[in-house]
């Protein structure tokens, strides 16, 4: 606890430094490495010793006390909060070193600094009114990080759709803990499991709208499609890894208040999730913009973490103790899984960025040759995400779909249709993800180059480089110490879903032993491979063109000609605009094709919804006069009112 | 003991299976056909061969034929084979193994993507979205035969279905072999999903994506899609022919007659059908889907 304190003050501390050394990125990276060793260090020791600790200040603010506490919940979540944040911060210095003398780096520090505090604070945070405060600092920090380029009005527009987001969430928030405060009296997290019953359904929705609006549920995912890919490439990594996990940690802390929930929250929550997951893929499919296609990726990762724990709250409602662990053991690795490759992942598409100058991913091509370690790691952080084994992102896949297995085979219908949905859903998900890696990682990192773009890239610098390689070992290291990985997790599963399995299942050490083997039979048929192959003739030549006598790299597939057959199948959801002259006449000259697919919620709900607001906002207008005199007016007849309502 | 003889005889005979369908559709065109270890003759073929490599490939390109082959052979580990039980069975294995012929794809993918060819890019694209709507069709499938034997490898399932098992929830197996069998063809590039004979790259999907291998790589991938055949075929057979007596021979003649029997039928759908076009495909994997899902509401009934 101590340490982790001292960690963030010296987050605080060097971020206000790093204001007044406003050239160099070392004072703000250093004191945020440093900060997150401590603060780690604390956290692997209070989850591995299991017990909770607690601090408690008075605070001069109503309702306000600055409780903190660091639980095995609380330290699960801050550590990959706080290792990523590190590795984040090395990778930073890199890649803000092309804008040094052009742009202040001092603020962008600042902020990032100050985000990585906050995101720690809200971890911890046991009093609703500094949870709020944390948030909400969490928040702004983001949002002036997401406007790094505010010169660009796309960069603006995208800071500002997050800013209107996340107080949409927050407002619902706001609601949540007054209304928890009122049942408990207070406004301290301790007394509010003390909610009576009736209260708790309302609670659970508006924590899920709260919450769900940070973490990106759909149809609340809108702004992260924008925020993502405007941010600087270190920080769509911290966004998308973990500052949206904090919306999934909310929601866990809020479940764990609300009592034993009853089966239709499981439902919901497995409802939202695949809405997410299926919607979030196949947008992410139709995208060409590399961050824009990674940030569509957060929200199925989102979508497949909500249908984790809807398994585990389907498996509490219904007394079963492996439906409840299988779960959220699953849902709770796929949160540290996907910040593990999805921050990698962010930090690959910022060194292709770096190196190309577009996030185009059809003016790319054949990157892997001059990046050679970024695009090894961006590979497998693609096969981590896709699912695949032995790398970590089939681990936590793997146990949501064994506690769906098992929930088949119960008897109740109430549990067997939502696990029937999810065990569908999963293997949909992840068969389409899979898709839309090898598109990303062939397109952009494959083949000829398609540009002039491409030609040109070099390798990325070594503190870039440096967290990438660590991010992609982990990836390996928690595929291979699965066993060890969840038995040191127990703790904070049990914390959530009251069930303690530490002896059991045997199913647990096998994957890991399975992927260990698997390996090992590679490395065997590469060898002999190699045997066959040594003293024969091996020659090179070009890629057989059926004769053709001209091939070039144009004529290879694009991402969006890869993924057109399942756009295209897709077709309802997607709706995707193509804006195309063809070809024609005899000597055809000029022809062109372009696709673009927005957001559907974006366009057809949220954006009609606003205009809706402005046109009866507007209708007020003549209230608004613009002297000052009325105003006064208004004031004293507002104060009037009141009055006469106290007094009657 | 007596599983390792099978799992070895497993990666011995799996050529054999592409060796009878071809018979069966030599049989079927009148011809005489190639002998039945041709498929044998072209890998010793192609294992002494040297290779050519296009400049534009990378390493990807060289690591997709082992990795492929690799997952299979792992993933015939788990296989139990005429009855016996796999020793590597665990609870859950048979997520794994879908996690493995994933994995496969995956590569086999990248690699087609690698030579930058719009040919192979355009096998990719198509082995891409089939194999998508193909993996819910599979898990939901293996879900109904996990819920009616109550257990979660696919050695518990293979034993805790017998013969018995069709008096009493008949109608739900048959739907699950049907969605498998479409699963089967899908995978492995058969009629009437894909055409492993033709010559016509556009029309081809799995073979216009290894049109740059050759060589010891090539019988990689060769020998790969024949222990995929075997995998996704014992499935089939295990469900089908549900004899479970103890007896190792008995049980693994009905095995192997089951095999046979399976090629054959591949074969003789080969011959009968003409390849759907390209559009209907999605169709045909979506009422895979369809199939799995009703099996599972009436087990679950």
């Amino acid at each position: 606890m101590n340490l982790l304190l001292f960690g963030i003050t010296l987050l605080v501390a060097g971020g206000s430094a790093a204001l007044l050394a406003r050239r160099s990125s070392w004072l703000g990276a250093g004191s945020a490495v440093l900060g997150c060793a401590a603060g780690l260090i604390g956290a692997v020791r209070a989850l591995a010793a299991g017990a909770s600790e607690s601090w408690r200040l008075a605070w001069e603010i109503p309702g306000g006390s600055f409780a903190v506490e660091l639980d095995a919940l609380s330290a699960f979540f801050l550590i990959p909060i706080l290792g990523l944040s590190a590795l984040a911060a090395i990778y930073g210095v890199g890649y803000l070193d092309s804008w040094r003398g052009k742009k202040a780096l001092g603020p962008v520090w600042f902020f990032t600094n100050t985000l990585i505090a906050s995101m720690a604070m809200v971890v911890i945070a046991r009093n609703g009114l500094l949870f709020l405060v944390a948030w909400e600092v969490m928040a702004l920090a983001s949002f002036f990080l997401v406007g790094f380029e505010h010169e660009k009005p796309a960069v603006r527009e995208a800071a500002w759709v997050y800013f209107v987001a996340g107080h949409f969430g927050t407002a619902f928030l706001i609601v949540f803990f007054l209304l928890l405060g009122r049942e408990a009296g207070s406004l301290d997290f301790e007394g509010f499991d003390r909610v009576a019953p009736a209260m708790s359904a309302p609670l659970f929705l508006m924590a899920l709208v709260g919450f769900g609006t940070k973490a990106g549920f759909m149809p609340l995912h809108v702004w992260l499609p924008d925020a993502h890919p405007a941010a600087p490439s270190h920080v769509s990594a911290l966004m998308s890894g973990v500052m949206i996990k904090t919306g999934i940690y909310g929601l866990v802390r809020a479940l764990t208040f609300l009592g034993a929930p009853p089966p239709w929250w499981g439902w919901t929550l497995i409802g939202v999730g695949l809405v997410s997951g299926v919607l979030g893929v196949l947008f992410a499919l139709a995208q060409h913009d590399l961050k824009r296609l990674l940030a569509y990726h957060s929200v199925e990762n989102i979508g497949i973490i909500a249908l984790g724990a809807g398994v585990g709250v389907l498996g509490q409602a219904a007394g079963s103790p492996a439906l409840a662990f299988f779960g959220w053991a699953g849902a709770l690795l796929h949160v540290v899984n996907h910040a593990l490759f999805k921050g990698l992942l962010f930090l690959g598409a910022g060194s292709v960025l770096h190196a190309t100058g577009t996030r185009e991913m059809d003016h790319l091509g054949g990157l892997l040759k001059r990046m050679p370690v970024t695009g090894v790691t961006f590979l497998i952080g693609a096969a981590a995400i896709s699912g695949l084994p032995p790398l970590n992102g089939f681990v936590s896949e793997f146990l949501i779909l064994l506690g769906a297995f098992s929930g088949a085979c119960s008897k109740s219908a109430s549990t067997a249709v939502p696990v029937l949905v999810t065990i569908g859903g999963l293997a949909l998900i992840s068969g389409l993800a899979a898709a839309c890696f090898t598109k990303a990682f062939g397109v952009v990192f494959l083949g000829e180059p398609r540009g002039e773009h491409a030609h040109h890239a070099h390798e990325a610098g070594l503190a870039m480089r440096i967290p990438m390689v660590l991010l992609a070992a982990a990836c390996f290291a928690v595929g291979l110490l699965a066993p060890a990985v969840l038995r040191f997790m127990a703790p904070a599963v049990k914390q959530v879903s009251g069930v303690d399995f530490a002896g059991s299942p045997s199913s647990r050490p096998a994957i890991a032993w399975g992927a260990a083997a698997f390996l090992t039979v590679v490395g065997g048929l590469a060898l002999v491979r190699r045997r066959l192959l040594a003293g024969r003739t091996v020659g090179e030549t070009v890629t057989w063109d059926c004769g053709y006598a001209r091939p070039g790299p144009r004529m290879q597939y694009t991402s969006s000609s890869f993924a057109q057959p399942l756009t295209d199948l897709f077709a309802t959801f997607l709706r995707t605009r193509r804006t195309q002259s063809p070809p024609s006449g005899y000597f055809p000259r000029n022809a062109s094709y372009a696709t673009e697919t927005p957001d559907v919620c974006r366009e057809g709900l949220f954006r009609n919804a606003f205009l809706g607001g402005a046109w009866v906002l507007g209708k007020l207008g003549w209230l608004q006069q613009g002297r000052v005199h009325l105003y006064v007016l208004y004031i004293a007849l507002t104060l009037l009112a009141l009055l006469m309502w106290s007094l009657r | 003991m007596r599983w390792g003889i099978q799992a070895a005889l497993g990666m011995l005979l799996a050529p054999l299976l592409l060796g009878v369908i071809t018979r069966t559709k030599a049989f079927f065109a009148g011809r005489c056909g190639a002998p039945l270890l041709q498929p044998y003759y072209d890998l010793a073929k192609l294992l002494g061969k040297g290779a050519v490599y296009s400049r534009t490939t990378s390493w990807v390109f060289r690591a997709g034929p082992v990795v492929g082959l690799a997952a299979m052979l792992m993933a015939l580990a788990f296989m139990p084979a005429g009855g016996a039980v796999s020793p590597f069975a665990f609870a859950g294995d048979m997520l794994f193994v879908a996690g493995l012929l994933g994995l496969t794809r995956f590569f086999t993918i990248l690699a087609a993507l690698d030579t930058g060819s719009a040919f192979e890019g355009m096998g990719a694209s198509r082995e891409a979205q089939f194999s998508a709507l193909a993996e819910p069709a599979l898990l939901l499938g293996l879900a109904v035969l996990a819920k009616q034997s109550g257990e979660l490898s696919l050695s518990g399932v293979m034993q805790g279905i017998s013969a018995s098992s069709w008096g009493v929830v008949g109608p739900e197996l048959v739907l699950v072999s049907a969605a498998l069998l479409i699963v089967f063809l899908t995978e492995n590039a058969r009629i009437p999903v894909d055409d492993p004979n033709t010559h016509l790259e556009l029309t081809m999907i799995h073979e216009v994506m290894v049109l740059d291998h050759g060589g010891p790589d090539f019988a990689f991938i060769l020998y790969g899609s024949a222990i995929k055949l075997w995998i996704l075929g014992t499935l089939l057979v295990g469900l089908l022919v549900p004899v479970r007596t103890g007896n190792a021979w008995i049980d693994g003649g009905a095995f192997a007659g089951g095999m046979l029997a399976l090629s054959v039928t591949t074969g003789v759908i080969e011959s009968t059908m003409a390849r759907l076009r390209l559009v209907r495909v999605p169709h045909l994997l979506v009422g895979a889907i369809a199939l799995s899902t009703l099996a599972l509401i009436l087990v679950l009934r």
